[in-house]
């Protein structure tokens, strides 16, 4: 696994590189990658029959219990498979769909990328790996939905579909935050283990909740479906693969992933299944008025995708069997579909269904690639489309009056979609040839091989069920349910309420195809209700909420006023430090003027009196002068009480530092008094408190007894280093890494006064040159 | 002493902490300074102080407790090094900003953009 995801990022890193050197001949080569990996996991179809998943792992950040771990079980297989099989066909249709491209090497960097992302993501054992791919592929969906990014349009919709989708990547590393620390451990084997004492947790509720919210805003569910049809913005290869077959259908995946887990309450089921079945009428609603061929497509994947969560919300062995046979049904059909768009689109340079017509005469092979897909989508046997159709229908019936409630729903729902397959499928294709744009030609062959591969695939599956059943959908099925399961697929069951359903789906969806107009028209007088629905929220937050809040946080936290800057972060210390104080308490007895010598007194009321001097005078000079007292006395504190090397450096130091600061502030006016007495009392009082919890802090500290460990340990081996003052031992011995950077400290200060000094020194020098010819004297003003 | 040094070092921060929220630059830049002495003194006041013994090994490198602890020392005099490596350099921005403006004054030298403009400033 780790081998085959290292290829896809290798494939990603140098595609631009042959793309530079082949042109459009880079994606035969490019084909051979997916490809290959799609070789490579067929094999792994026949080591599964026992049921077990393979594991692999790589060690990441040991410490952290972060590895690459790799599971691959039946589900991921199937995953795997749709990744790297449909990959492949799209890799070659874009080779020939962005031919002369001058961004055709950066579009194949991120598609594999992307496929490097949802190998991954699919086949991850360890949470955070899978957390970490989750938002990969959310990232390389931005960067191709924003592929074309001069078109505003398209970088508006990139940002869309980019923040929906990490705000529930945002709510999904949260949630396996939380399993984590009710398992420790990130491992999904291990975690699964402790199913029960998961699910008893009171924050189970809360757990589900932000799982749901990370898988539907990929998935696209109701109320974050607005994303999907705007993300439909990018090139159509990356319709046909991120936002058909493969990326949005993560968010099932993880559901589909986590119900051994997290499934089997009421909580589960029912959100499932509520939100799957809104999800596929809202979906299926919207799309039958549309007349993009690429909206079209778009709104019946959200219908699909709700159908596949309303079928894992209900959580039986034969839904999940519906929901993984239609997964794959759904990948196929949609994905040829796309890339028929896409042909269609190449050749007549219109998407809009009512300049279509008649297209069979002049792109047979594209209209016999599209023909099929549609009776997939519509689910016509003797297609996999119908065998899955009456699977789902099957599974709904199981639960009685409320199932035959679900299966009505899902008769409207379907019979929407089957009207949307025969816009978008069959009617470009037949009828009168109309004028487009562009006079239609067959399309070049990688643009008609991967659509008739997928439909062709469709087609031999529904003929020949054991194809997939044993091979490919049981696996999957029991990765989900969790136990063996009998997996039986066939086109004739006999005269079932199933058959009746499909038949009646059927006609409807004809009538509806016919109503279409009707539809469209509908669409238009219903447009303004768009402004009640979650698109226009989420531009009102973005255009409205977002800057007022960032520009009211700005005007708090940014003002502009040093002072309050200090103020604050002091404030906030000295609160850190006062709470942290309160638990050791000071002996009653801790004052006596009686313990202090009189030069000791002396000592201390020399800092006193001229540091109240100081904030008192206005003359600079006379402040340096007071705080040069305090210094000098710091420095005798010093030499008094056992540190000469201290008193010896700060008295150096602030011979220094009042030579410089004498030199700078000489040349400065007298300073003005700026601030109110109002200011300047409640400043007073500020630092009174300030001052005061410092004194406490000292106070406290000198009654926590001393740890000698470290001075003994100095003491004890100074010798070996051959000194006998140990300070000076600390600084050039056992700290001298530190030493070194103190020094590197000043060097890059002395470098930066010489720079900050010689620069004002050229630009007075050209200023007095300019003096001479205008007016004199402009700095003393 | 040490409790004396405690409230001195209170006072030093106080002091320093007035001189911090000042309008004027220079005041401000003598606040930072006079706030490095009172940490400088508050390190040295906390680890204990030991009068007339420091920490110096004697002729066959052996040291009887108590004895003043080396390592706060080591840190104060790494301190007190960059603290003026830091002020000199403070200053030498102070000089520029003085010729470039004219004015130490921090109110005048904000930038105005986000401003509310009938809100005088507090």
């Amino acid at each position: 696994m780790a081998a085959s995801l290292f290829i896809v990022f290798l494939a990603s890193a140098i595609s631009p590189l042959l793309v530079y050197f082949l042109r459009t001949r880079a994606s035969y080569f490019l084909a051979l990658v997916p490809l290959s990996i799609f070789v490579l996991y067929l094999h792994y179809l026949q080591r599964l029959h026992d049921g077990s998943p393979l594991l692999e792992t790589i060690h990441w950040i040991q410490s952290f219990g972060v590895h690459l771990q790799f599971r691959l079980d039946g589900l991921a297989l199937l995953f795997l498979l749709l990744i790297a099989g449909i990959g492949t066909l799209i890799v070659l249709y874009a080779g020939s769909y962005l031919a002369g491209h001058p961004h055709l090497g950066r579009f194949y960097a991120i598609l594999f990328l992307f496929m490097g992302a949802m190998l991954g993501l699919v086949a991850s054992e360890n949470l955070i790996a899978l957390f970490v791919f989750w938002e990969l592929t959310s990232l390389s969906s931005y960067l191709l939905v924003g592929f074309d990014y001069r078109k505003k349009e398209a970088r508006a919709a990139a940002l869309q579909a980019l923040l929906v989708t990490f705000t529930g990547g945002q709510a999904l590393l949260v949630a396996f935050l939380i399993l984590a620390s009710l398992t420790d451990s990130f491992s999904f084997t291990q975690i699964l283990e402790k199913k029960i004492q998961i699910q008893q947790n009171p924050s189970y509720i809360i757990l589900v909740l932000l799982v749901l919210t990370g898988a539907f805003t990929k998935s696209a569910q109701t109320p974050f479906h607005f994303w999907l049809p705007g993300a439909m913005a990018a090139p159509t290869p990356v319709s046909a693969y991120l936002h058909s077959a493969t990326m949005v259908t993560a968010g099932v995946f993880l559901l589909a992933r986590l119900t051994p887990l997290l499934g089997g309450t009421h909580l589960w089921a029912w959100s499932l299944t509520s939100f799957g079945l809104l999800t596929m009428l809202t979906g299926s609603i919207l799309a039958i008025g549309q007349t993009d061929l690429k909206r079209l497509l778009a709104y019946t994947t959200v219908a699909a995708l709700g159908t596949m969560t309303m079928l894992l919300g209900l959580g039986t062995p034969l839904a999940a069997k519906a929901a993984i046979a239609f997964l794959l049904v759904h990948s196929l059909y949609k994905g040829a579909l796309f890339m028929v768009a896409g042909a269609v689109d190449h050749e007549t340079h219109t998407r809009d269904v009512r300049d279509l017509g008649g297209l069979i005469r002049h792109m047979p092979i594209t209209a016999i690639a599209s023909g099929l897909a549609a009776l997939a989508m519509c689910g016509v046997p003797p297609v996999l489309g119908f065998i899955s159709k009456e699977l789902i229908y099957e599974a709904k019936l199981e639960f009685g009056q409320i199932g035959w409630f679900f299966a009505i729903l899902g008769v409207i729902a379907n019979a929407l979609v089957v009207a949307v397959a025969l816009i978008v499928g069959i009617r470009p294709f037949l009828g009168f040839p109309l004028h487009t744009p562009k006079h239609p030609h067959e399309a070049p062959f990688p643009l008609w091989f991967g659509p008739l591969i997928l439909a062709l695939l469709g087609l031999l599956f529904g003929i020949v069920p054991p194809l997939v059943e044993q091979t490919i959908i049981k696996p999957a099925v029991v990765a989900v349910v969790g136990d063996t399961i009998k997996v039986k697929l066939s086109l004739w069951h006999g005269f079932t309420p199933m058959l009746v359903l499909s038949f009646v789906t059927l006609l409807l969806g004809f009538c509806f195809f016919r109503m279409r107009e009707k539809f469209r028209l509908a669409r238009e007088t219903l447009t303004p209700l768009r402004y009640y629905g979650p698109e226009s929220l989420y531009s009102c937050i973005i255009n409205h909420w977002l800057p007022s809040i960032a520009s009211l946080q700005t005007r708090i936290l940014q003002h502009g006023y040093l002072r309050y800057y200090v103020l604050s972060i002091i404030a906030a210390a000295a609160l850190a430090v006062a709470a942290g104080l309160s638990r050791i308490s000071l002996p009653g007895t801790w004052f006596t003027w009686r313990s202090f010598e009189w030069w000791e007194v002396l000592l201390c009321a020399a800092i006193f009196l001229a540091g109240f001097a100081a904030i008192l005078t206005s003359g600079r000079i006379t402040s340096v002068v007071l705080l040069g007292i305090i210094g000098y006395t710091i420095s005798l504190i010093f030499a008094l009480y056992g540190a000469p090397d201290l008193a010896l450096t700060q008295f150096l130091v602030e011979t220094l530092t009042l030579i410089l600061l004498v030199l700078v502030l000489y040349r400065l006016p007298k300073a003005k008094s700026l601030s109110s007495k109002a200011s300047r009392l409640r400043d007073a009082l500020l630092s009174l408190a300030f001052g005061f919890a410092i004194t406490l802090l000292v106070l406290k500290s000198l009654y926590i007894p001393h740890d000698t460990k470290l001075p003994d340990f100095f003491v004890q081996n100074s010798p070996i280093a051959q000194g006998r003052n140990v300070v000076n031992v600390i600084l050039v011995d056992f700290r001298a890494l530190d030493t070194l950077g103190e020094i590197t400290v000043l060097g890059i200060s002395a470098v930066g006064v010489w720079a900050v000094l010689s620069f004002i020194r050229k630009k007075s020098s050209s200023a007095s040159a300019s003096q001479k010819n205008s007016s004199p004297a402009s700095f003393e003003q | 002493m040490e409790n004396l040094l405690a409230i001195t070092i209170g006072a030093i921060y106080a002091f320093s902490f007035y001189l911090l929220l000042r309008r004027s630059l220079v005041k401000v830049i003598l606040g930072v300074l006079l706030f490095g002495q009172g940490v400088n003194l508050l390190i040295f006041t906390a680890a204990g102080l030991t009068p007339d013994r420091g920490a110096f090994l004697k002729e066959d490198g052996s040291l009887q407790p108590p004895y003043a602890d080396p390592l706060p020392q080591a840190l104060i005099l790494t301190a007190i090094v960059i603290g003026f490596g830091v002020l000199a350099f403070t200053l030498a921005m102070m000089h520029r900003l003085h010729r470039e403006t004219g004015t130490d004054d921090l109110d005048e030298l904000r930038s105005d953009e986000f401003d509310d403009p009938d809100k005088p400033a507090p």
